[in-house]
């Protein structure tokens, strides 16, 4: 492995910090860069963090990517998928997750691409998105941020709900961060609308704009901070070991 | 008291336009077998609630299913489903997609012979934009909140695969998640219930051995001894899901007839020597996330 810091292990470091302050509460990262960066937010500064093995028992340690021997894993308690469903009903859950699509009003598809009675792409379905963005806190990560992922207007299937619906959530409806492998956004923008808050090395607001499918403001152009030494050692010694991080922009 | 009966036996109790919920989730512990003896019978036009996997694609790639009531379908570690993604591009299915927490209410409804319960989930996404029939209840406190009816998912028959038995319908789940089985069997009329294992009562291993038991036997009307009954998906702790199966499976979406031949044209046990025997199929590793 290089010593030089690679796009990935930017976006690890970025998006661990969604969880920041989040105290008690289940952080599931769904996909490589989220579940790294969950792990990372629990080894530096959310300590409190509870998380599963990926399957179904809460341990006390993340779980790191790729083969290990799981008779090393302290397992802490008991995480059902019907647990689950409890747990993200009562709000003390904070995912990230990759959509397909996401839109201005922060609106998410991952069930179908095209008219939805004979869809062009079917996916997944929508899985538990309405339920999460309707219950607890939500951030994205998007590893190929382009007007395809971006969209303009709406997505085609409204998975999980935006800002323009946040009336029907009870007051929990928050869309903290969205890291991609441009910069990192949020929705705190003017009538809770994206903004960019920082830019990857190398990548200007252009860059950003010509990739997104509508309007943003931003906020800052400031460079992404680098993960630091402490992270970058978690990262490449303890969470993910077999560099499994680097296939996702191929470096 | 005996219920044990074999899958033609439980064909025989099937027709065609009923509603089936499949117990497990994705690609872990599906009563394949049953759902491969329905491909083989001319029941058709079934309504599906599953939280989806293989059992969804092979019901889809031969023509059973008029609606899938679903939150998802997926092979895990193959996300997509191929066949399932064919039925649906292709306009063969009708579809009620629906949040996995929704699907979880709508069974549990029907459990609790309720004809709904409320929920907020749905709200402000195209799940209820794509289910007009979907309606809406108002808190009768001072609250006033305005919230989903998730309609009772009422099932005439449930199918699902567990680890061990006995005779009279005392199932036990012994993997570590045993997902919405108990509440597909409470949702149905009738439950049917593929077993590794089938047992004397007391090999069940008294009261440890309960602690597993995740429903009351009243609820089971029949026993199916299917070892390797599974396959492909996982029955953890026996056997882990079969990738290499899952992949040649999911490639014949694009032409069937070579799969159907080679593994639905036989009986269970001749299935379970085509595709290694049980022996291979037990020493599958457990999927490590």
């Amino acid at each position: 492995m290089s010593d030089k810091t690679s796009l990935a292990e930017i976006c690890i470091s970025a998006a661990s910090k969604a969880w920041e302050g989040d105290g008690e509460i289940l952080a599931t990262g769904i996909g490589l860069i989220p579940r790294i960066a969950a792990g990372l937010a629990k080894l530096t500064h959310s300590q409190d963090l509870m998380m599963t093995d990926g399957e179904t028992y809460l341990i006390s340690e993340p779980a790191p990517m790729g083969k290990r021997d799981t008779s090393h894993d302290q397992v802490e308690g008991y995480m059902s998928y019907s647990r689950v469903f409890e747990n993200l009903w009562g709000g003390k859950r904070h995912a990230m997750v990759t959509p397909t699509q996401i839109d201005c009003f922060g609106q998410t598809n991952i069930s179908s691409i095209g008219e939805y009675a004979s869809p062009k792409v079917q996916l997944l379905g929508v899985r538990g998105f309405p339920g999460n963005s309707i219950s607890h806190k939500n951030s994205i990560f998007i590893p190929n941020h382009s007007v395809k992922t971006f969209v303009e207007g709406e997505v085609d299937m409204v998975s999980s709900m935006g800002y323009k619906n946040k009336d029907l959530s009870n007051g929990t409806f928050e869309i903290k961060s969205v890291v991609t492998n441009l910069g990192v956004f949020d929705f705190q923008g003017e009538n809770d609308s994206l903004q960019l808050l920082s830019l990857h090395p190398g990548i200007s607001v252009d860059d950003v704009r010509v990739n997104t499918g509508f309007e943003f403001s931003v906020e800052s152009e400031i460079e992404t901070p680098m993960p630091s030494s402490e992270e970058l050692s978690l990262i490449r010694d303890v969470l993910d070991p077999h560099s499994i991080r680097n296939s996702i922009f191929g470096e | 008291m005996d219920k044990v009966l074999t899958h033609q036996e439980v064909i025989d109790q099937l027709s065609s336009d009923m509603t089936i919920g499949i117990g497990g989730w994705g690609a872990r512990r599906k009563p394949m077998s049953l759902i491969r003896a329905i491909c083989q019978s001319d029941i058709t036009d079934l309504t599906v609630v599953s939280y989806g996997g293989p059992d969804v694609g092979l019901l889809c790639a031969h023509k059973k299913v008029k609606k899938l009531i679903f939150g998802f379908v997926s092979l895990d570690m193959i996300p997509l489903e191929a066949h399932f993604r064919q039925a649906r591009q292709n306009n063969e299915i009708e579809v009620m997609e629906l949040d996995e927490g929704m699907v979880q209410w709508g069974l549990r409804a029907a459990a609790m012979n309720l004809p709904f319960l409320p929920t907020r989930v749905g709200l402000g996404t195209d799940v209820l934009t794509h289910n007009p029939e979907l309606e809406f209840v108002k808190s009768p406190y001072s609250d006033k909140e305005k919230l989903v009816a998730m309609p009772a998912l009422n099932l005439d028959v449930a199918l699902l695969h567990v680890n061990k038995s006995d005779e009279k319908g005392n199932t036990q789940i012994i993997g570590p998640d045993p997902f919405f089985d108990e509440l597909f069997a409470r949702a149905a009329d009738k439950t049917y219930v593929s077993s590794e294992e089938v047992l004397s009562t007391e090999d069940l291993g008294g009261k440890d051995g309960a602690m597993f038991n995740r429903f009351e036997r009243s609820l089971v009307a029949g026993v199916i001894h299917a070892p390797c009954g599974a396959h492909p998906t996982s029955c953890a702790p026996n056997y882990g899901f079969d990738l290499k199966h899952l992949k040649e499976y999911s490639a014949a979406a694009k032409s069937f007839d070579e799969y159907r031949l080679q593994f639905l044209n036989c009986t269970p046990q001749e299935y379970i020597d085509s595709v290694g025997g049980s022996e291979a199929i037990n020493n599958i590793p457990l999927p490590q996330f």
